[in-house]
């Protein structure tokens, strides 16, 4: 058969969706940010929200999520997005919010506003993009960067000793009750990026319903941060980053699986 | 049941050359171009284009959804 009677409108089944804008992405080659947007904006499209959902984009590679994300959109400080989005869904409870943040956004200068958020039960959601390291500003070390992992501000690795562990943040926020539902996963892989999806779309579910804050971790790669090739930092991520923050859910309609 | 016969399409322009298709690929369809695009990447393209099946792993992980995929049952 001849591939240009492959490629016709009606044989399509798959392309981007029309809510990602056409500008081309400010993120590295192979950097997972351009996959977790695309896929939070498949949801969107495919609960039939766009017009009644606002994004809050964070401080960090993803500060210009809104040039990509064709719905209202707004950017907070450095680490304050939970607080906006509290504020926008406090005035207008009918739209869906979202935020959408790194771990050095998230959990460093965010931490109070994260964990106050989730403890008061915000009806909202978080997308929290977990790359173990500060990308925009030139690979620092985060809350989040592994023990032993080389960083521009940890240039021998992590010591644990002096520099803490690194800080499990989806796992400590379940803990809080107005925590509803909290996942983690990733979007290296079809299956991932499926299972991914999954997961943000029982967030938004949620807050459909009403039941409080929903958080989806994407454990990701910064592989410029990394100073990896894209293909080798995602094999790196599998074998360092997945046995410490494995993927799968951690919280669901309220109760933390395992205990 | 007939056979899956697929194809896709890059938009060469706004791919980053980051392998990751390539990788993700089960049929090993796609390869990166020698050449360049404008932005200085070299491009995926489909090398082996008669063993595609149209599944959309491909289109699924490229991090700038730059490929379409189109699929007939034959
Ligand atoms: C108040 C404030 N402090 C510090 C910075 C500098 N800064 C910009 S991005 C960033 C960290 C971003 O890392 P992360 O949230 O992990 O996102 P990534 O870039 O890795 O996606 C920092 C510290 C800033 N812009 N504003
Ligand atoms: S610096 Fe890291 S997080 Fe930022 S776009 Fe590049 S790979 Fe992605
Ligand atoms: S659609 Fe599937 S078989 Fe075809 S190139 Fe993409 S991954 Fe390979
Ligand atoms: S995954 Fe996308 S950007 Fe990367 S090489 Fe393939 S088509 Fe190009």
């Amino acid at each position: 058969m001849d591939i240009k009677d492959i490629i016709k409108p009606e044989n399509k089944v798959y392309s981007k969706t029309s809510l990602m804008t056409d500008n081309a992405l400010s993120y590295c080659p192979g950097c997972g940010h351009g996959t977790a947007h695309r896929i939070v904006m498949e949801v969107i499209e495919e609960m039939g929200i766009a017009h009644d959902t606002i994004g809050v984009a964070p401080v960090g590679c993803s500060v210009l999520a809104y040039d990509f994300m064709d719905i209202d959109m707004t950017q907070a400080a450095h680490g304050r997005a939970p607080a906006v989005a509290t504020g926008i869904k406090r005035l207008w409870p009918d739209k869906f919010v979202f935020t959408y943040q790194g771990d050095g956004d998230l959990a460093a200068i965010g931490t109070a506003e994260t964990i106050h958020a989730c403890n008061r039960g915000e009806n909202i959601v978080i997308i929290f993009v977990n790359n173990g390291i500060y990308g925009m500003t030139g690979g620092q070390m985060a809350p989040t960067t592994l023990g032993g992992m080389k960083s521009s501000t940890s240039p021998f690795g992590r010591d644990i000793g002096t520099m803490g562990n690194p800080i499990k943040m989806t796992e400590l926020v379940a803990n809080l009750p107005g925590v509803y539902f909290a996942s983690r996963q990733a979007v290296h892989k079809p299956s991932n990026v499926r299972k991914a999806k999954k997961a943000i779309r029982q967030a938004f579910e949620n807050q459909k319903e009403k039941k409080g804050l929903s958080i989806v971790e994407i454990v990701s790669n910064c592989n410029s941060g990394w100073k990896m090739a894209p293909v080798q930092s995602n094999i790196w991520m599998e074998e360092n980053m997945f046995p410490y923050y494995p993927l799968g859910d951690i919280k669901v309609d309220d109760v933390i699986l395992g205990k | 049941m007939g056979r899956a016969k697929g194809a896709i399409v890059v938009d060469i322009e706004k791919c980053k050359g980051c392998n990751i298709c390539v990788v993700n690929c089960p049929t090993d369809v796609i390869e990166l171009s020698k050449e360049v695009n404008g932005k200085g990447y070299p491009y995926a393209y489909m090398e082996n284009p008669e063993n595609c099946t149209g599944c959309a792993n491909c289109a699924l992980v490229c991090p700038d959804g730059v490929i379409e995929v189109y699929r007939v049952i034959v």
